[in-house]
């Protein structure tokens, strides 16, 4: 090696040698490979990058060279310090990458384990068809409509042209409330709502009346003694039977879909005249679509406008009623009518908690 | 009303123009015009050998259980000459049947289903051995051959009738149908061939031939005094006489037949006649036996005290309100309802006295509801009788009576009372247009009402206007006003023809805040993990007991109901709670364990002090004070909501051991409907049944009381069978005000200081009150404040417990200092010192 003339000694110097440093990278390389986790590789970065390092110990006699040979002597201790960094880094690259992995692999679980620590509850398919009918109508300008459950005779029969002693009032198998002379039933319709609405409200009148509703059937797979009707009722000028049939179709559209419509058969209802039996083409019957009786309807009677003190000569309307038990029996295909009323969970859960 | 399709067309003149109609037409035209059918019936599904048979020789068999006989039928015309030269075997003239009715004699007509035969329902006949015997055919009943549901017997055909041998499927008519209609309250007229025929004809646009279209004769004096004391019970009284009627006279077959069809027993000639002519026509009647009436007969209504032994043998307490038929004895006869045994017409009876008669509907509804006695003729005269039709219906049953019975016609006839007519109806021509949408041909509305059996004037009025003036058949009362006429136009004309119009409705206001909040708690508790149920509001007086209400208990005072389902269930509920734990009751019983269930409904309250009904008019609108007094009267209907849980809150499974659930979870069930409301609830302490004494909670809205929550006491829950700590809450909804607006919170944006503060106080003191004296202790800066530990023990003095709370302190405007927060928390320690004398632990 060439260099200053000056003298000096070559044992003490021999750290700086090229063949060293090599050596020394050389041997830091192999132990950090041969480390198999980051904690034996921390212990094994001292002995190559810590303060008794052979390089730190090289990096040191640099002052014992002659001033001209410092420079490139560092140089080389430099350049091999690098690489033993670089080393270093890259090992614990890979193990910092082996050791995520493991850790990710051994966290892993079963997602398919079951988790209803909360199980969730349902609301009644009735209520949220009842929902569901009074937001169709809500949506056409109606507004919605209640009343009482035990409600007098003169709202349920006699301002709805129930005759006294005609034999319409047994139509309707009654729930009387005691005592005999009492007045009030267990409203046997919904259309006491359209008295109390007429007489409530400002004409016209748009009004849709979802309830609970009662008759003296004995519980099977087709009655109920309680049950729920919507009813609608609109009276303003110019009402005519088309516009019920239009507000029909409209509504069997909203629930059953576009291919939906209904269907008129005359009949007899006190409160309407004309009256009809209304009948829904429900497209997804069984064994093909068809006609399904659904309810009835007419043009509110003149003697129903009278006892609200509207004028049947200026004013006309229409009424309908329809049971939602039977629509959710046909549309949802629920052969026994026992499973809406006897509450069990099991048939409620399913629904969930909105109409469909 | 049942009637065969044969009757109909008998009234039909199809002449020409329309080929005879199936029995399915007959229906769609029915429906057409607005009558429900309910049922048609083929007849005739029979197939194979069915012959007349003379029964020849009974052999009863004894030693078996019920009677049985074995009977020599005779099924060959006695002149039937067997062909010698025929290959296979010569039927036999003689067959041996086995039978186990006893209702025939020997030499009666029977109908025989010979092997080979196959009856309605696919009932195949073979020679089979029973009883010991070959029995070599069936002898039928009427309901056997689908004819009706008489099964009390075989069937027996009047002597002279027909042959044995002779081919039964033709004599029996079976190639008929039968349709079945309901017919509506309005329309009495319709329980008749008549009238059904002349619906037929309206639909069909063929002629009626009406069956009451006779030349009835004028009468030669009367047959009997007849005093109608009340014309108003008894609008008509029409009375003929039939003498010298051989008792023995079997009904004819034809007319048997039919009443059978229709559902209606043959009994003897003269009643079977009467009934014959009642389905023809519609007009019932009643035979006497004209020797057992004494003196003349006065038509009135009862006096309290009267009896009258009816038809059916049962002795009848009469209300004044009965109309009845009298002789000088008293009442014979149960008007419009039922006859009295005193007068019937026995076996022996040759000289018949038939009443035509007229009743005033509502009076006839209110016997049959009296005495329980539906019958085929009140069904008609408590809807309407055509006041015209008693001279025709008699004269028809008197000829009948006549020609079939042997007998005479009595010249005379007694025609009581004055039936009042229906009225003419006007109306603008162009109504039924106006009410359907509908633009209808020109002269339309006159040609529907004539053809109903109106008489049509066509006019104007004062303006100038067209007016129809209509003048219903005497069988049409229930046309009384205009709205009556354009029904009968619009169903005639079809309700296919009325187009699909949809009306422009005015904008609603969309739903009321009392809807909105009612969906939304609905929601918050199914989302809660709660299932709706909707039980039925009917309870029974001992549920009280079970729920350990106390005898004057609010909610023992319950509205009643005459006549309940279960007589046992007689009382409206007035909470939520029964119909709730039934239902859980019942879903514990088919296997389910871990239930929360929830009910909105309404519940009923009697008044204070019950007001009574008022008695108020249709005519118009009532007035204010009328519709409030209505209001008055009806008990009060608040909404409730309403849970209960039994089992586990948190299911047990491969994650532990879940939580079971409590008094906790019941209440909480109430916040979150306060929550959904919009309005916070607070809980006191409070000690009402069915609750555990201590584990029931008060909520108050400010200090008004809504409802409670918690465990059930454990005595309720062993007396209903309820599972271990089942807990309920009920509120009631409507005392919960209505949110218009909430304020919207101020939200600051600058960092809170958290503190933590543990104080010791009597462990009787309720945490909400603690907690709610801190937090108005805090002041504005306390923006938050949890317990999250509860500590009693050892750290603590007897009777003592430690509550730590963590406090978050916050500033609107600034961020606030720990020495700002530090003297906010202590103001909060200070207030609960000075009430509670609580410590700082």
């Amino acid at each position: 090696m060439s260099g200053a003339n000056d003298p000096y000694d070559p044992k003490q110097v021999a750290a700086l040698a090229p063949e060293t440093l090599q050596a020394a990278v050389d041997a830091a390389r192999e132990q950090f490979a041969a480390a198999s986790d980051l904690d034996e590789l921390a212990k094994v970065k001292p002995s190559h990058l810590g303060d008794k390092a052979p390089l730190l110990v090289a990096r040191r006699e640099i002052g014992a060279l002659p001033p001209k040979a410092r420079s490139d002597a560092g140089k080389r201790v430099n350049e091999a310090q690098s690489q033993v960094k670089a080393a270093f880094e890259e090992r614990r690259g890979q193990l910092q990458a082996e050791r995520d992995e493991r850790v990710l692999r051994e966290e892993s679980v079963d997602v398919t384990l079951p988790w209803n620590r909360r199980p969730r509850g349902a609301r009644h398919p009735l209520t949220t068809l009842s929902e569901r009918v009074a937001d169709v109508f809500v949506g056409m300008g109606y507004e919605v409509a209640e009343g009482p459950e035990v409600e007098a005779e003169w709202f349920n029969y006699d301002a709805l042209n129930f005759k006294p002693d005609h034999p319409a009032r047994t139509m309707q198998d009654t729930f009387y409330v005691a005592p005999e002379d009492s007045g009030l039933v267990l409203r046997s319709h919904t259309s006491p709502v359209q008295i109390r609405s007429l007489l409530e409200r400002e004409l016209p009148v748009y009004v849709v009346c979802p309830g609970r509703t009662f008759r003296t059937d004995e519980l099977d797979a087709t009655h109920t003694p309680v049950f729920s009707q919507v009813e609608g009722l609109a009276v303003d000028k110019g009402i005519t039977m088309a516009h019920l049939k239009g507000t029909l179709d409209a509504f069997a559209r909203a629930m059953f879909g576009e291919k939906a419509k209904v269907r008129l058969r005359p009949s007899f209802f006190p409160f309407t005249e004309p009256s009809a039996e209304m009948d829904v083409w429900f497209d997804e019957k069984k064994g093909g679509g068809g006609w399904i009786e659904w309810g009835g309807c007419g043009m509110v009677h003149p003697n129903v406008l009278r006892a609200c003190g509207v004028d049947p000569d200026v004013y006309s309307g229409f009424a309908f009623g329809m049971g939602l038990e039977r629509t959710l029996q046909f549309r949802n295909g629920i052969p026994d009518m026992r499973d809406m009323v006897e509450g069990d969970v099991r048939f409620t859960v399913p629904f969930g908690t909105e109409a469909e | 009303m049942r009637v065969p399709v044969s009757w109909l067309t008998e009234h039909l003149d199809f002449t020409g123009e329309t080929a005879p109609l199936s029995a399915q037409e007959y229906a769609d035209a029915f429906v057409r015009v607005g009558l429900e059918v309910e049922e048609i019936t083929e007849l005739g599904d029979v197939t194979g050998p069915l012959v007349v048979g003379r029964v020849m020789e009974i052999e009863e068999l004894t030693g078996f259980k019920k009677p049985i006989r074995y009977c020599l039928v005779e099924v060959e015309s006695p002149d039937f000459v067997a062909d010698d030269d025929a290959e296979t075997e010569p039927k036999p003239r003689t067959r041996g049947i086995v039978c186990g009715a006893t209702n025939f004699v020997e030499g009666d007509l029977v109908v025989v289903a010979l092997p080979g035969a196959v009856l309605p329902g696919g009932f195949e006949i073979a020679a089979r051995k029973t009883y010991g015997h070959v029995s070599d055919g069936m002898i039928c009943s009427a309901r056997e051959l689908g004819l009706g549901e008489d099964h009390a017997g075989i069937m027996v055909l009047p002597s002279g009738e027909a042959d044995p041998g002779d081919d039964a499927i033709d004599l029996l008519g079976l190639t008929d149908t039968v349709i079945e209609l309901a017919i509506t309250p309005d329309r009495g007229y319709c329980f008749s061939v008549r009238g059904l025929a002349r619906e037929l004809a309206c639909a069909l646009g063929v002629r009626l031939v009406d069956p009451a279209a006779m030349d009835v004769p004028g009468a030669e004096g009367e047959v009997i005094g007849v005093h109608v004391e009340d014309e108003q019970a008894c609008p008509r009284f029409v009375v003929r006489r039939v003498m010298g009627v051989d008792p023995t006279a079997p009904t004819p077959w034809a007319i048997r037949r039919r009443l059978m069809l229709a559902g209606i027993r043959s009994i003897s000639l003269a009643v079977d006649i009467t009934n014959y002519v009642m389905l023809e026509m519609g007009q019932p009647m009643h035979a006497f036996d004209s020797g057992a009436l004494k003196g003349d007969i006065t038509v009135r209504r009862a006096t309290a005290g009267e009896t009258l032994v009816t038809l059916d043998d049962v002795e009848r307490k009469l209300d004044p309100d009965d109309i009845v038929v009298c002789d000088e004895t008293g009442p014979v006869s149960l008007a419009g309802v039922m006859g009295g045994a005193s007068t019937e017409v026995r076996d022996d009876s040759t000289d018949i006295t038939l009443e035509a008669a007229i009743w005033d509907p509502a009076s006839i509804a209110r016997a049959v509801r009296r005495h329980k006695l539906p019958s085929e003729a009140s069904k008609r005269f408590e809807r309407f009788v055509d006041p015209a039709l008693p001279p025709a219906a008699l004269e028809r049953a008197a000829r009948l009576l006549r020609d079939h019975g042997d007998g005479r016609i009595h010249p005379g006839r007694t025609d009581a009372g004055r039936p009042l007519l229906p009225g003419p109806v006007s109306m603008p021509i162009n109504l039924p247009d106006k009410v359907a949408g509908v633009q209808y041909a020109r002269g339309v509305t006159a040609q529907r009402l004539q053809q109903v059996g109106c008489t049509v004037e066509v006019g104007a009025d004062d303006a100038g206007i067209p007016i129809v003036t209509a003048t219903p058949p005497t069988w049409r009362a229930d046309l009384t006003q205009p709205a009556d006429l354009v029904e009968e136009v619009l169903r005639l004309e079809g309700y296919d023809t009325i187009p699909s119009v949809l009306p422009a409705a005015p904008a609603g206001r969309g739903l009321t805040a009392a809807q909105r909040r009612r969906r939304t708690v609905s929601r918050a508790l199914a989302e809660a993990g709660y299932v709706e149920v909707i039980p039925f509001p009917f309870v029974s007086p001992k549920t009280w007991d079970d729920l350990g209400l106390a005898e004057d208990d609010v909610r023992r005072k319950t509205v009643g109901l005459l006549n309940p389902l279960e007589s046992d269930r007689d009382q409206m509920t007035t909470t939520l709670l029964p119909g709730l734990l039934d239902t859980l009751i019942r879903n514990v019983a088919r296997g389910a364990r871990d239930l929360a269930l929830f009910h909105i409904g309404q519940v009923t309250l009697p008044r204070a002090e019950q007001v009574p009904m008022p008695s108020i008019g249709v005519a118009q609108r009532p007035t204010d004070e009328d519709v409030a007094a209505l209001q008055a009267a009806l008990p009060q209907q608040p909404q409730h909501v309403a849970v209960v849980l039994a089992g586990h809150r948190e299911p047990a499974g491969w994650w532990g051991k879940g939580e079971p659930v409590s008094w906790a979870d019941a209440i909480e069930a109430a916040r979150q409907v306060g929550a959904a409301a919009g309005v916070p609830l607070r809980v006191v302490a409070a000690d009402l049944a069915p609750w555990h004494p201590g584990r029931c909670a008060q909520l108050r809205v400010g200090d008004w009381p809504i409802g409670h929550a918690g465990e059930l006491h454990p005595k309720v829950i062993e007396a209903l069978g309820l599972p271990k700590r089942t807990c309920a809450m009920e509120l009631d909804l409507d005392k919960l005000p209505l949110l218009e607006h909430r304020p919207a919170p101020r939200v600051s944006p600058y960092p809170p200081v958290l503190l933590d503060m543990a104080i010791v106080v009597d462990a009787s003191t309720p945490v909400a009150e603690v907690t709610e004296t801190l937090r108005s202790g805090g002041g504005e800066l306390l923006e938050d404040l949890q317990l999250f530990d509860v500590y009693t023990g050892d750290q603590v003095p007897e009777g003592k417990r430690s509550l730590a709370y963590s406090l978050r302190l916050r500033a609107a405007d600034r961020t606030l200092t720990v020495e700002e927060a530090t003297e906010a928390k202590d103001a909060a320690l200070a207030a609960v010192a000075e009430r509670y004398e609580a410590t700082l632990r």
